[in-house]
């Protein structure tokens, strides 16, 4: 089965290099039978690469530890989900996993194109064919997951060997939102590859429209959707499986899911421009480009062990082969977008700077900014050491003092953009429409003085939260008393026709909403409160208004991994909140693992941590109060709920 | 003045007060990251700064007995002392032979005193099997 794999992949590879010459020879001799050909070619390849993939499966699911990957990511008392999930429990089959979407996805695109822009549909397939043979490539030449282990002789002889049992997926990944995790934000790294696709080829054929833009929305929006649901369930398992205690700690691996998401929001906001009011064509273009690549280098970041992460896998040699398609996919974009400058022009100008194209203006410098920050400080141990010969690497304090104040500044124009009219807005109607929102920021801010917040950033943070809400709840509320008044509908039918009749306007502002809880959530880090202590059975310790008293402790032996979980009954002012249950696992293979007690009410979350025992027995628990921790996870659902709504047709 | 004007001139002014705070930002968080060799390489020259130090963490040198964790991290030649003086939780990946990464800055007695930890596993197969297996390409 592992050749039947092998074979597979390697004869993709063969059609993927076939399909991106014929579509290319196809597009220049204007012959319709050539490019059909490479569509089929195409065709085939996924096909093939969805046998290898179908291989892989098997092999994980017949225990068939003569295969390197299966011996390195399964064992045979592995849960059955995980041994599906081991497919991308390791470097070599998540390789595979990509290029499994890939294919799927530039099939998806053909069949949805079979007769639409048959004239961009050439150069679209090119570049599918280009991304899929490259990753192909790699999956077979430099991370095979059908790879077999030998065991050689002193001699030199080699003979096939497999081991009785595999090592195991590694106990940290056994968790359902690591499980998800990582296809889901594959194809959010993925997925740009189809916009990106057709911009070039928009280039190619010398379209002036928004025919690009217009055919991909749905990707584009999908794509956004995913990774941004990628990003979620990660900062969810740093939480409940890490137990350090939050959720984003501007690590590399997540620097560069979070790059692509950044430049990917200024996608969606410039391409708005470009199809209400024809500007920023080459601008859109550079961003799409951009957000492809800065997926490409983020499996790049997280395979290559350039910069030092807490990802495992790393330290291949694949880095250079990464470096050298990015510089080239970089490089032949560039020249294009040059060569076509003048098919690129806009149509418009700036009118003035209180205009709806100002705001989604300033939101993509910030954005961009935030993304090229992160950047710099995620590369600059390779930079330093390039130019000085030192590695330096810089924390968390770097990318928060840029970052929150840029995460502010974009609370603001998620405000004020859409209070703002396209092209001019006039005095009166900004009087008129800053009032409310003004008057709740004031009164919001006032709050937040008299019950003490001190805080600068949080003080910030809450009262913009309040000035969006109000801007986001006025447009609601006008759109549908108009709307009630010229139907006679009743206030709730009309808001919820309202919604129905421009899902994508109506559904940005529900994510907006998402947003503004989202914020409300990351400005309760600034009221994090954490104490350490170490207890007998009976004894209490406090912390943020809360005591934690050991009522137990429990040991044993379960499957592979012993454990040991303590109970700790929580208080507050004297009242029983329950039992908390916070757990250490210590694995076969020397792999420790945490479970984090956590009772989270919308205000705040009390989270406990079991962290071993001290010289005198005590048991050593780390607690800590995490308030509105609840509103991240809260905000970012309503965020993707907005999504769904506006990838809705019109 | 055209809107064109006052956007790049609101623009500049943006991105001139962020790149200060990144400049604040990086003069406060910077770390100079080497490992155990060449620390002890250069220690007059790396003595009083922030460092992260990376070595394999030495087998049987983890004690946790006394108040504060205390460790042996090496490279392949020379190996270091290091205290954990830090708060935050000692990762799990945090055990012998772990690859790790302490960030912290050498103490007047000789120990290096880590503020933060960061481990990672060893990768898995080649340490278990290397010296009698080999992974070999197919086909």
């Amino acid at each position: 089965m592992a050749n039947f794999g092998n074979f597979c992949i390697l004869f993709a590879f063969c059609l993927s290099i076939y399909a991106f010459l014929a579509a290319l020879a196809g597009a220049r001799k204007r012959a319709e039978h050539i490019v059909k050909s490479a569509e089929r070619a195409a065709y085939a390849a996924a096909g093939c690469v969805t046998l290898a993939f179908g291989s892989l499966l098997y092999l994980l699911l017949t225990d068939d530890f003569s295969v390197a990957h299966v011996a390195n990511s399964s064992s045979r008392s592995l849960p059955l989900p995980y041994k599906v999930a081991a497919i991308w429990g390791g470097h070599d089959g998540s390789m595979l996993l990509w290029v499994f979407f890939t294919a799927a996805i530039s099939a998806i695109v053909l069949w949805q194109n079979r007769r639409r822009h048959r004239d961009m549909m050439p150069y679209v397939l090119a570049v599918l064919m280009l991304d899929l043979s490259f990753f192909l490539s790699l999956g077979i030449f430099l991370s095979n997951p059908f790879q077999e282990l030998v065991s050689v002789f002193p001699d030199g002889s080699a003979q096939p060997f497999a081991p009785a049992d595999g090592q195991g997926l590694n106990p940290l990944l056994q968790y359902w939102a690591m499980v998800i995790h990582p296809p889901i934000l594959y194809v959010g790294f993925i997925g740009f590859l189809v916009p990106f696709a057709f911009a070039v080829a928009a280039l190619a054929t010398r379209q002036r429209g928004e025919a690009w833009i217009a055919a991909t929305r749905g990707w584009t929006l999908w794509t956004w959707l995913l990774l941004g649901v990628g990003l979620i369930l990660g900062g969810k398992w740093a939480y409940v499986v890490l137990g350090w205690g939050g959720y984003w700690g501007w690590d590399p691996v997540e620097n560069a899911s979070l790059m692509p998401w950044l430049t990917g929001t200024a996608f969606l906001h410039s391409a708005i421009v470009q199809e209400r009011r024809g500007m920023l064509k080459i601008w859109n273009v550079l961003l799409i480009l951009a957000t492809y690549l800065l997926g490409v280098f983020g499996t790049f970041l997280t395979r290559s062990g350039v910069v030092n992460s807490v990802h495992a896998f790393a330290d291949s040699n694949i880095g250079r082969f990464f470096v050298f398609y990015m510089a080239v996919v970089l490089g032949l974009g560039l020249i294009m977008v040059y060569e076509r400058r003048e098919v690129l022009r806009g149509e418009r100008r700036l009118d003035s700077m209180l205009c709806r194209e100002g705001a989604f203006l300033f939101n993509n410098l910030v954005l961009v900014v935030a993304c090229f920050a992160i950047f710099w400080g995620t590369m600059f141990p390779v930079f330093s050491e390039w130019v000085r010969g030192v590695k330096i690497s810089v924390g968390p304090v770097f990318f928060n003092k840029i970052n929150v104040p840029i995460g502010l500044l974009l609370l603001l124009l998620t405000g004020v953009g859409p209070l703002f009219a396209w092209r001019k807005t006039s005095a009166a109607s900004l009087k008129k429409s800053f009032l409310p929102p003004s008057v709740a920021a004031v009164a919001t801010c006032a709050a937040s003085l008299l019950l003490g917040l001190r805080d600068p950033y949080a003080l910030a943070c809450f009262t913009l939260c309040a000035f969006v809400l109000a801007t986001i709840v006025e447009e609601f509320v006008r759109g549908a008393r108009a709307r009630g008044r010229a139907r006679g509908e009743g206030f709730l039918v009309a808001l919820g026709g309202l919604v129905w009749k421009d899902k994508r306007r109506y559904g940005g502002y529900v994510a907006h909403l998402g947003v503004v809880l989202l914020f409300v959530g990351l400005a309760g880090n600034a009221f994090n409160e954490e104490a350490n202590g170490a207890m007998r059975t009976g004894q209490e310790m406090r912390v943020g208004g809360y005591t934690l008293k050991m009522a137990g402790f429990r040991e044993g032996v379960q499957g592979t991994y012993q454990f040991g979980e303590l109970y700790l009954e929580a208080y507050k002012d004297g009242k029983p909140l329950g039992t908390l249950r916070p757990e250490r696992r210590l694995y076969d293979g020397g792999q420790s693992t945490t479970t984090v007690g956590l009772r989270s009410t919308p205000l705040e979350d009390l989270y406990v941590v079991y962290t071993g025992t001290d010289a005198d027995g005590r048991r050593e628990v780390k607690a800590r109060v995490n308030p509105l921790v609840f509103w991240v996870w809260a905000g970012a659902a309503l965020m993707f709920a907005g999504t769904l709504i506006a990838i809705g047709k019109k | 003045m055209t809107a064109k004007a006052k956007f790049i001139i609101g623009g500049a002014v943006i991105v001139a007060a962020l790149a200060w705070l990144g400049f604040v930002g990086f003069q406060e968080s910077k770390s100079y990251y080497v490992t155990v060799d060449e620390f002890n390489g250069m220690r007059d020259s790396l003595g009083g700064k922030t460092l992260k130090l990376a070595g394999d963490v030495v087998a049987g040198s983890i004690d946790r007995s006394k108040p504060q964790m205390e460790f042996a991290i090496a490279s392949p030649k020379t190996d270091i002392r290091v205290r954990y003086v830090g708060s935050d939780i000692i990762p799990d990946t945090f055990k012998d032979g772990a690859k790790a990464l302490v960030e912290g800055r050498l103490d007047a007695d000789g120990v290096f005193n880590a503020r933060h930890i960061e481990a990672k596993c060893a990768s898995k197969y080649e340490a278990e099997y290397d010296d009698r297996t080999r992974l070999r390409r197919n086909p």
